[in-house]
C-alpha cells in the first residue's frame, strides 16, 4: 500500500521587510560580529563588496581581520590581500584575539598575500598603473579567489592600490571589474579605505561609494574629551539595516558593540 | 523588623533590575549591607558572578570589603570608571578592567558586555554603584538613556541588576528616573518599603 501524499502545505504570506515591500531574502555572509550582524538582519548579503572606510585608528583593519576569523572559523576559506603592512605583523596582530587558531592558518583557512609581491612577481613595476597592468591584477585576484575557493577577501587598503591606479575612471573600472569577478565567485569583500576629509564623501578618490554594495563608515568622536570609536552602516545594498551610531570597542574576545547614545554632541569626526 | 536583603534578593525574578536607596546618615551601615547580602549571601548560595561597576569608590577599595566577605576573586569582576580620573591608577587588579571616566557610558555598557561573554553563568549580578556618580559626570537625559538601553539588555539576558542610590530627599530627579526604568525600588532606611 502506498504511503499517503504528503498535504501541500499553504503557501506562506510574503514576508515584509520594513517599508520596502516584499522582501527576497538573500544569502547571508555573517560576519561573526555579533553586534554588527545583528544590525545588518544576519550578516553581509553574500557577494557584496562593501567598503570598510575610516580615518587612522578607528579599528578598519581589526573589523576586516575578525571578519576573516569567524569566517574561517565557520570553514569558509577567507583571503586577506595585504598592501600596506606585512602579513607576518598582520598574523601578530591575530594572537590578540582569543578566538584567533593559528591553524587556520597553518591548514590554508586564512591566507594571507602581500600585494606588492604580487606585483613584483606579475612585473607590475610602472609607478601608475596602466590599463592592461590592472586587467592583470583584477585576473590575478580573480584567478586566486577561484583556485583557492575563497569565500570572504580584504583588501587593505583600497586606497593604496587607488594611488597607484591613479585616475578616477581607472578606479571606478577596476572596482566594477573586481566587484563583479568576486561575486560571480560567491566571495563577499571588504576593501579598507581612509576617508576624504571632504564632508560627505568616504572614500579618498569619491567613486568609490558609489560602485561598493555596502559602506561601513567608521570613526573616532568626542564627548568632553573622551574619545569614542563610532561605527554607521551609511548602505548596504539587499537588506535593510539600522542607519543608527553605535560605539565599538575592540576585545580580545572580538568587537562589541553599543548603541551611541544620542545626548552625545559629536565635537570631531566625519 | 529589619530588612533582609538576601532574602529580598533571592524573592526577585530572574532580570530583574532593582534600585537600593541608601541613607546617607547611615551609609556605611546600608551600603555594606547591601554587599553583603550581594556578594556573600546570595553569591555563594548561587556562586553567582558579580560584575561591579565602581564609579564612587575605586574597585580597590570595593575589593578590599569584599575580601573581608571571604568572597574568592574568580567571583567578581571590577569595571573601575573612577581610578583614572582620580589619578589612582598605580596598582591596578587583576579582576579589575579600567576605563578613563565615569562619563563614557557607552564603554561601561560594552564592560559589562564583555565580562558577561568572557565569564557565562546563569547566574550573572551587575552592581552599579552609584547613579548619583554617574549623575554628577552625566546629564539627565543622557543618563536616563543608558540607563533605559543597559536595563532592557541586562533583562533580555537574564542578569539581575543592582543599582544604588544614596538619598535623604523624596522625588530627586535621579530618583524619579531610576522609578521609571527599575522593576523595584528597596529603600533600606524604611525596612525595604
Amino acid at each position: 500500500m502506498d504511503p499517503p501524499a504528503e498535504p501541500t502545505p499553504a503557501p506562506e504570506p510574503p514576508r515584509t521587510d520594513g517599508l520596502m515591500g516584499p522582501a527576497t531574502i538573500l544569502e547571508r555572509c555573517a560576519t561573526g560580529i555579533e553586534g554588527l550582524d545583528n544590525i545588518l538582519g544576519g550578516g553581509i548579503p553574500r557577494g557584496n563588496m562593501v567598503l570598510v572606510a575610516g580615518s587612522v585608528g578607528t579599528g578598519k583593519t581589526t573589523l576586516s581581520l575578525e571578519f576573516l576569523v569567524r569566517g574561517a572559523e565557520r570553514g569558509e576559506r577567507s583571503l586577506f590581500v595585504s598592501v600596506t603592512e606585512a602579513s607576518d605583523k598582520l598574523m601578530q596582530n591575530l594572537s590578540t584575539f582569543e578566538f584567533f587558531r593559528s591553524e587556520l592558518v597553518l591548514n590554508g583557512s586564512l591566507v594571507f598575500v602581500d600585494l606588492p609581491v604580487v606585483y613584483d612577481r606579475l612585473g607590475l613595476e610602472h609607478e601608475e598603473l596602466l590599463p592592461d597592468e590592472i586587467d592583470i591584477l583584477i585576473r590575478t585576484i580573480r584567478d586566486l579567489v577561484r583556485s583557492l575557493g575563497v569565500k570572504r577577501l580584504v583588501l587593505d587598503s583600497l586606497t593604496s592600490v587607488g594611488y597607484r591606479i591613479r585616475r578616477d575612471e581607472r578606479i571606478r573600472d577596476f572596482m566594477l571589474r573586481l566587484g563583479q569577478a568576486l561575486s560571480d565567485e560567491g566571495c563577499t569583500a571588504l576593501l579598507v579605505s581612509e576617508v576624504s576629509p571632504t564632508p560627505g564623501r568616504y572614500s579618498l578618490h569619491g567613486v568609490e561609494e558609489a560602485i561598493v554594495d555596502g559602506v561601513i563608515l567608521l570613526w573616532n568622536t568626542r564627548r568632553q574629551g573622551d574619545i569614542l570609536r563610532v561605527l554607521q552602516i551609511v548602505k548596504m545594498r539587499g537588506t535593510s539595516h539600522s542607519r543608527a551610531q553605535y560605539v565599538m570597542e575592540l576585545t580580545p574576545i572580538g568587537i562589541l558593540m553599543a548603541p551611541h547614545l544620542k545626548g552625545a554632541r559629536a565635537e570631531g569626526g566625519t | 523588623m529589619p530588612l533582609d536583603i538576601g532574602e529580598r534578593l533571592r524573592s526577585l525574578p530572574v532580570g530583574s533590575a532593582v534600585a537600593f536607596k541608601l541613607d546617607p546618615r547611615d551609609y556605611a551601615d546600608h551600603y555594606f549591607a547591601v554587599l553583603n547580602a550581594t556578594l556573600r549571601d546570595v553569591g555563594s548560595e548561587t556562586g553567582a558572578h558579580t560584575i561591579y561597576v565602581a564609579v564612587t569608590n575605586p574597585a580597590a577599595f570595593v575589593w578590599s570589603l569584599a575580601q573581608a566577605l571571604d568572597v574568592p576573586a574568580d567571583r567578581i569582576s571590577f569595571i573601575d570608571a573612577i581610578s583614572h580620573i582620580m589619578m589612582n591608577y598605580a596598582n591596578p587588579l587583576p579582576n579589575a578592567t579600567y576605563i578613563d571616566s565615569p562619563r563614557a557610558l557607552e564603554e561601561i555598557m560594552l564592560r559589562i558586555e564583555y565580562l558577561i561573554k568572557k565569564f557565562p553563568h546563569p547566574r550573572t549580578t551587575v552592581v552599579i554603584d552609584s547613579v548619583n556618580s554617574l549623575a554628577i559626570h552625566n546629564p539627565p537625559d543622557l543618563l536616563s538613556e543608558f540607563f533605559h538601553i543597559l536595563l532592557n539588555n541586562l533583562k533580555s539576558r537574564q542578569v539581575l541588576t543592582l543599582v544604588l542610590e544614596t538619598s535623604d530627599a523624596e522625588g530627586t530627579p535621579v530618583e524619579q528616573m531610576l522609578n521609571l526604568i527599575v522593576d523595584e525600588a528597596i529603600d533600606i532606611a524604611r525596612g525595604g518599603r
